[in-house]
């Protein structure tokens, strides 16, 4: 077959294209995403007994604040890695930012405490169901934002899939935060930014198998 | 910015807006430009013009149906580039070459393929179409072979307006992955 021939075919009557679709699809998986993981959370977990009291409530915004500085972040990235070539204009350092930031807070919350009570705040009491929970629940929007941005073109699969990954891990540290009682920052730093990175190297990993077009 | 990035620039932007003329002279200007690039890369490795005419048609499928990514408020170009490269890292995996087995000695063999404009590639559309789904050919037939509109390609397939204009978008999208299948050598 023809070039011309195929130019031809192609650009009999063209649709007109929605600009916007990049990213309204990308926020449209992002708000599905935190949808299912909350539901999870409900169903799976339950939310803490002790929300409504003043010490949780700190500790659950802290949680969020750091997940949706994540999760926020991620989304920008998205809508440029997304694109073809939009890995050139886009430096990954900014993304450490959260993770710098809870690191710091967790050595100065660690500097002011007794070092006989390090080992309760770092290891917590639950750091296993953290350690399994916040994967579990980031499958399913894993699976969302992959399909988000399969509709659309990345050319770095790689560094997609990590902050596809990434995404997921966040929404669903969001989620697993209304139900988890341990509060003290290193355990924040250490957990959550943990799991939150082990998702972003499965998304590493997965990323040029899933995105391929 | 170049004049060739202005006006390809121009083009695109009308075609986005579903304008034919546009879309077609983009479509021709950069497979033109594709065809040099593909060209001037595989002859490092030894690979023929029908090879090249193949990656310029994956390419220009790709930038037809992903052209929906293409933010305006950036260059068009690196856009351009960003998919032709991209198509071709895809190629040479799929087909098992690589970089590494660059001939050195393979200058004649460029030079003889140089100028074959006409080349044509390995597969063809139609032949191809017949495997899709019954919705997905009948609309792709329709409106993209017939030139028919979408409200009379909806009343040749029986299907909803809206059902032509999937169906076209995935039918687009399942030829070319079955393009790609195709020139898996």
């Amino acid at each position: 077959m023809k070039t011309d021939d195929l130019v031809a075919f192609l650009s009999t009557n063209p649709e007109p294209v929605d600009r916007s679709s990049v990213v309204r699809t990308l926020c449209v998986a992002l708000a599905v995403g935190m949808v299912v993981a909350l539901g999870i959370a409900f169903v799976g977990l339950g939310v803490r007994s002790d929300l409504m009291t003043a010490r949780a409530l700190i500790f659950l915004v802290v949680k969020l604040a750091f997940a949706v500085g994540i999760v926020s972040l991620t989304l920008v990235y998205l809508t440029r890695l997304a694109r073809p070539g939009g890995e050139r204009k886009t430096p990954s350092f900014l993304i450490a930012m959260p993770f710098l930031i809870i690191v710091f807070l967790a050595a100065i919350s660690l500097g002011f405490a007794p070092t006989s009570h390090w080992d309760k705040m770092i290891v917590g009491d639950q750091w296993l169901e953290c350690l399994v929970s916040v994967p579990i629940i980031a499958i399913v929007p894993f699976a969302i934002s992959i399909w988000a941005v399969r509709r659309a073109a990345p050319t770095n699969l790689a560094r997609t899939g990590a902050f596809a990954g990434l995404l997921a891990g966040g929404v669903s540290a969001m989620a697993y935060a209304l139900h988890c009682t341990d509060d003290s920052l290193p355990f924040v730093a250490v957990w959550y930014g943990g799991t939150i990175m082990l998702c972003t190297l499965a998304g590493a990993a997965l990323g040029p198998r899933l995105l391929r077009w | 910015m170049t004049t060739h990035e202005i006006e390809l620039k121009a083009l695109m932007l009308a075609s986005l807006d579903g304008d034919s003329a546009s879309h077609r002279t983009l479509l021709e200007r950069l497979s033109r430009r594709l065809r040099a690039y593909y060209k001037g890369k595989l002859a490092g490795i030894g690979r023929g013009a029908s090879d090249a005419e193949d990656l310029v048609q994956e390419a220009v499928l790709a930038i037809h149906i992903k052209r929906h990514t293409y933010d305006p408020a950036e260059p068009l170009t690196p856009w351009v580039h960003a998919i032709a490269r991209y198509k071709l890292i895809d190629f040479l995996r799929r087909t098992r070459a690589s970089f590494a087995e660059v001939p050195i000695d393979e200058a004649d063999r460029i030079m003889a393929y140089d100028d074959n404009v006409d080349a044509e590639s390995t597969y063809d559309v139609k032949r191809l179409m017949e495997r899709l789904p019954k919705n997905m050919r009948c609309s792709i037939e329709a409106v993209k072979l017939e030139g028919l509109s979408i409200a009379e390609a909806a009343a040749r397939c029986s299907i909803s307006e809206s059902g032509v204009k999937v169906n076209i978008h995935r039918g687009l999208k399942a030829l070319a992955a079955l393009i790609a299948r195709e020139t898996r050598t």
